[in-house]
Order: structure tokens, then sequence, then C-alpha cells
């Protein structure tokens, strides 16, 4: 996804994983291994000599909570790439991401040879509140994911217009 | 810049050894915040050490984020994070593009700006 609209070829980065962030992958069960290296995914994209779009793709699992927990900080939204064939795994990120009042959206990746579901029954299946958008995606397609970046950055207009007319004093992020 | 095995310590090397086992940075710095070598770092970073000059020599003329120089430097973003601090409050780093604003306005500016930007790709 990431590769589709990104400047550069995507980097790799990887950060060590250690005792206190891990999930189910408990490393203190492994003798002698107190840390895990994960790698995540980023692309670049240049809009302006004062403003560059970061994309950073982590893997969905709960055990790379850590790297979300790094990657929100600065983010302006998520989108959370579902897969048809596995498409409860993306409980837990959806969890992680309501919970944490991100603007964040579904994107069921569709691709040949992937099942195809209704984006209604998929709505239900996986409990997605109606305020969050679920669209159609195709990860290796550049315009379908433009599209879909082009749906998050709205969606979190949309969340922030919201939040400002309540009237609430907290600030966001 | 992306030489992957330009460094012939490679895997030898504990992550954090090139910190001298530090594993706080000075100050925090976000995974997407952007770096560019001041004119002194042109000049100064070969004395700060390999790992601190090569950081030098890949935000010498472009501004890099966090990532991307632990990405071309093969440091894991921990480590880089502690150089770069470091860097940075010697002045051989300028840091630029600060955190999201909890203004409104200014955010949803910056909403606008990444909107119209992706539109345009």
């Amino acid at each position: 996804m990431v590769g589709a609209v990104s400047e550069i070829e995507p980097l790799t980065t990887e950060a060590v994983m250690t005792a206190a962030g891990v999930g189910i992958d408990d490393p203190s069960k492994v003798p002698g291994k107190g840390t895990t290296t994960v790698a995540m995914d980023f692309g670049r994209i240049t809009m302006a000599e004062d403003l560059i779009l970061y994309l950073f793709g982590t893997p969905g699992q709960t055990r790379f909570w850590f790297m979300w927990d790094e990657l929100i900080r600065g983010a302006l939204g998520a989108a959370v790439l579902v897969d048809t064939r596995r498409i409860t795994d993306a409980f837990a990120p959806l969890d992680y991401f309501e919970n944490r009042g991100m603007p964040y959206l579904v994107a069921l990746n569709c691709f040949d040879g992937a099942p195809r579901y209704d984006l209604d029954e998929v709505r239900e299946a996986l409990a997605i509140p109606q305020h969050v958008p679920l669209v159609l995606c195709d990860a290796r397609q550049r315009d379908s994911v433009k599209h879909v970046l082009i749906t998050v950055v709205e969606h979190s207009m949309m969340m922030l217009r919201a939040e400002h007319n309540r009237g609430e004093a907290a600030p966001v992020g | 810049m992306g030489q992957p095995h330009e460094d012939p310590r490679g895997a030898l090397v504990r992550p954090y050894a090139v910190t001298r086992g530090r594993t706080e940075p000075l100050r925090d710095i976000a995974i997407e915040a952007v770096l560019l070598t001041t004119p002194t770092g042109v000049q100064e970073s070969r004395f700060a050490g390999h790992d601190k000059q090569r950081i030098a020599a890949v935000c010498d003329g472009r501004p890099q984020s966090l990532a991307e120089i632990a990405a071309y430097t093969r440091l894991p973003l921990g480590v880089a994070r502690v150089l770069v601090a470091d860097m940075v409050a010697d002045g051989l780093l300028a840091l630029h593009g600060a955190a999201l604003s909890d203004v409104y306005e200014e955010r949803m500016e910056l909403l606008e700006r990444v909107l119209s930007g992706l539109r345009r790709l």
C-alpha cells in the first residue's frame, strides 16, 4: 500500500522491541532473549518545501502495538487494511484506534482471487461503527490507495470539525 | 546514501554500543520529525564519530525524517534517535517540523494542505 504512492522506494526501519512492549509474544518465556527486532515500512510524499507526508505501514497483530503508540503521536489518521481472507485479524487494530480517538477508516483489500464480500456484511461482522468510513481498495493500485488516503484526510477533517463544533475545549491529539 | 553494508562492523555491534549504552535520548524526537544538517554539521560532523558523520551525510542538503535516517544508516530506530538528539543539541542537525498543533484553525489548515497535495498526486 505504501509503495503504491510513495515517491521513494519504501524503506524499512527496525525497532527493537523490549519486554515492556511485548504483547502475546512474551520473550520472558524464551531464555536469554529479552528483545526482538521488528521492521516497519514507510514511504514519503513531498507536497511542498515545508510539507512532507510520511506513510507508515505496520503489521496488525497486537504485539506490534508499541509501534502504533509511536506512530499515532503525530499521525493525521489511519487506515486499517483488511485482508478478506483474514477478516477477523482486524478486530485488534479497530479496537486500538477506536479507543484512542484516532480518526481511522477501514479499507477492504480486494484483489484478484480474494473472496468478495458485501460492505454491509463486513461492517456488521467487524462491528465497525457507522461513523467510520468503509471503502474498497486494491493496495497495489496507485489511484486506489490515493483514494483511500484522501478519504482518511477528509474523515479526519470531519472528525475535527465535529469536535470543534461540540465546543470541546480539550486539545486534540 | 543507501549502501546497505557500508558499515563493516555490521551486526557484530550490539545496537546500543554506538551510543555507549545510552538508550534515553536527550530530547524526544518524533519518528516523522525532519532533520537537516547545519553548516556546522557539514564542517564538524567528521569529528563526532562514524555514525554521526553518516547521519550528517544523509541529511546534508535534503531534509530527512528520523525514520529515513534510521533506514539509510541501518541503525535501529532507538539508536538513531539517541544520536540525532545529541546532534541537535550539538548544533550539527536542525530539527524541522513541529509537532501537530492543538489549535483548531492551524490543524484544519494543515489537513487542507495535505488533502490538496493528495489530490494532485
